[in-house]
């Protein structure tokens, strides 16, 4: 009996230390959404109002039509795009290496996890000079290829198709389709939770892409909702309303997509490291 | 002529991620060692025969560079404050949440992962506002609570600790997703078992969990260090830096060098001696694992 009351206590003060440091966490969202539905002197006024007083959509209209968050958002869609194109071409690389035997694979696999050793500083330099030398600086191809594949992504692939059993892949082989049919018709289909999850991964990357586009884009027709957001930092540093639409706007689909997926990325992750 | 199909068919499937990953990942890195010796600059990208090789020159002179020497200074208070930082708060989280019994405690699991997904520029904005020494919301909280404002990113030693806060409140997220998994791993009868032994909750987690968590944590103080040895984003748009390059990681100065000077080689030589410290950080916290699991 004694027992069970001291569970329940500790119950509750981890219940009210967690909701405590749970509302500090939430904080700035919740500061970053109020204010950017206020009017440029109302988020500069002392002391700060915590809702807005006069509710005005202004900041967002200001985005799209004085600012060209309109030519950010389709980079950015583009770029999206691509990485869901990488992520194919990680599952392509994930298969090979789960499915097949072949001359130099676990020293190519091994190559491909050192891979993730790499700090993109190193790579930041180099990589730029042989964009340059391919004539790809200040165009959108020359943004994406970089990060197009990974090796993260290729070892969960590799990770989940080796538990698709052989006896489905020699099955249909020996109904004579060809080894990429096989990968189309039989391990996509069969890949679906993994797929999932990588395809929000890529998403929220693409949609995060900075450092690329930063150092690749020469002026704003290339720039991504990221880099933009920073060079409004930069140039309207005042405009704090103006400052919290754009973050808003950045940060508002990953809550939304993280929030209806959570339990796929979170038990991803859980599955993952307990392999 | 289906055998030969098939037995190149992994080289089809793993051909476009593997050429990718060696043009970008791999080649670099001897690019990066051969322009290092060199004078390469805005001239000698025009045309290579403005190049030249200088020997170990920009190794000499970035290492008596007063800014590298700060950025490597710098680094090392991020990683020596910023791990433990992250590893204590993950790990009390996870042991918080994994304690809760209650359908509640899933909940959390989502607020605290939240950050870690959201986009750094945008977040470093938000933080930039927050963290504003006039419009702010914190010093408002501060002084309305009758303590004093505090110069969040104007004091060179403060900005630091300030963008380590904001980088830990990023970093939780993932790390206590980690520890969680960790946790439910640990095979319920060690617990059952000390309790018949008398063991109160305090014993039990510093004598079971802990030390069950052993791996999970290298794992995570590893992360952790190579993230913070790579610090770049917040700096950058923060501080740019500043103040008194106070916030400068090394990260950001081989970025300043690279891409606003245009000082390639010398920015190279920069990186090299980053990537020789986090081999260097991985290969001693190898050896420290390897060596704590002995016994």
């Amino acid at each position: 009996m004694k027992g069970a009351n001291k569970d329940k206590l500790f119950q509750w003060v981890a219940g009210i230390v967690l909701t405590i440091g749970g509302i500090l966490f939430v904080l700035p969202f919740i500061w970053m959404i109020l204010s950017s539905f206020k009017m440029e002197s109302e988020v500069i006024l002392i002391p700060p109002t915590l809702w807005p007083k006069d509710f005005t959509l202004d900041n967002y209209t200001n985005l799209f039509q004085n600012m060209n968050f309109a030519v950010y958002l389709k980079n950015t869609m583009i770029i999206v795009l691509f990485s869901f194109f990488g992520m194919f071409l990680n599952a392509m690389a994930g298969f090979g290496f789960a499915k097949y035997d072949f001359k130099g694979k676990e020293s190519t696999f091994l190559m491909v996890l050192a891979t993730m050793m790499i700090p993109s500083q190193v790579t930041m330099i180099p990589v730029y000079l042989i964009l340059n030398k391919m004539n790809l600086t200040d165009t959108m191809l020359g943004i994406v290829l970089p990060s197009l594949v990974g090796a993260f992504g290729i070892f969960l692939f590799r990770q989940f198709m080796t538990t698709i059993p052989d006896e489905i892949l020699e099955a249909t082989r020996l109904d004579g389709a060809s080894e990429f049919r096989i990968f189309m018709q039989i391990i996509i289909p069969c890949s679906k939770p993994i797929l999932a999850v990588q395809a929000i991964l890529a998403f929220i990357g693409g949609w995060n892409s900075f450092l690329w586009p930063l150092i690749m884009a020469n002026n704003e027709r290339l720039y991504t909702l990221s880099v933009g957001l920073s060079l409004l930092k930069s140039q309207y540093g005042g405009n704090f309303a103006l400052q919290m639409a754009g973050a808003t706007f950045m940060v508002m689909p990953v809550i939304i997509i993280f929030i209806i997926f959570q339990k796929n990325i979170i038990e991803n992750y859980t599955t993952s490291s307990s392999k | 002529m289906k055998g030969f199909t098939s037995r190149k068919a992994p080289y089809f499937f793993i051909a476009p991620a593997i050429i990718l990953l060696l043009v970008f990942s791999l080649l670099p890195i001897f690019v990066a060692l051969f322009i290092s010796f060199t004078n390469m600059d805005l001239a000698g990208l025009a045309d290579y025969s403005n190049l030249s090789f200088i020997g170990f020159k920009n190794y000499i002179n970035v290492l008596s560079d007063p800014v590298f020497l700060k950025a490597i200074f710098n680094t090392l208070f991020y990683v020596i404050i910023g791990v433990p930082l992250v590893i204590v708060t993950s790990l009390g989280v996870a042991l918080l949440i994994n304690l809760g019994t209650s359908k509640i405690f899933k909940v959390f699991r989502v607020v605290y992962y939240l950050p870690s997904v959201t986009n750094v520029v945008a977040v470093a904005v938000v933080w930039t506002y927050l963290y504003n020494p006039a419009f702010g919301l914190f010093n408002y909280i501060l002084e309305s609570m009758n303590l004093s404002a505090i110069p969040w990113l104007t004091d060179p030693t403060v900005a630091k600790l300030s963008l380590i806060l904001m980088a830990l409140w990023r970093a939780v997220g993932l790390n206590m997703i980690i520890f969680i998994a960790a946790l439910q791993g640990i095979p319920k009868s060690y617990y059952e078992a000390a309790q018949l032994d008398g063991a109160n909750t305090w014993q039990q987690v510093t004598k079971i969990t802990i030390p069950m968590l052993k791996f999970a944590i290298f794992f995570v103080s590893i992360t952790t260090m190579i993230g913070w040895l790579q610090f770049f984003e917040e700096p950058f748009i923060m501080t740019k830096g500043g103040p008194l390059d106070g916030t400068m990681s090394a990260a950001l100065f081989i970025y300043k060098n690279g891409f606003q000077l245009s000082n390639f080689g010398y920015a190279a030589a920069g990186s090299f001696i980053l990537f020789i410290a986090v081999i260097a950080v991985t290969l001693v916290q190898y050896r420290v694992q390897a060596k704590e699991s002995d016994y």
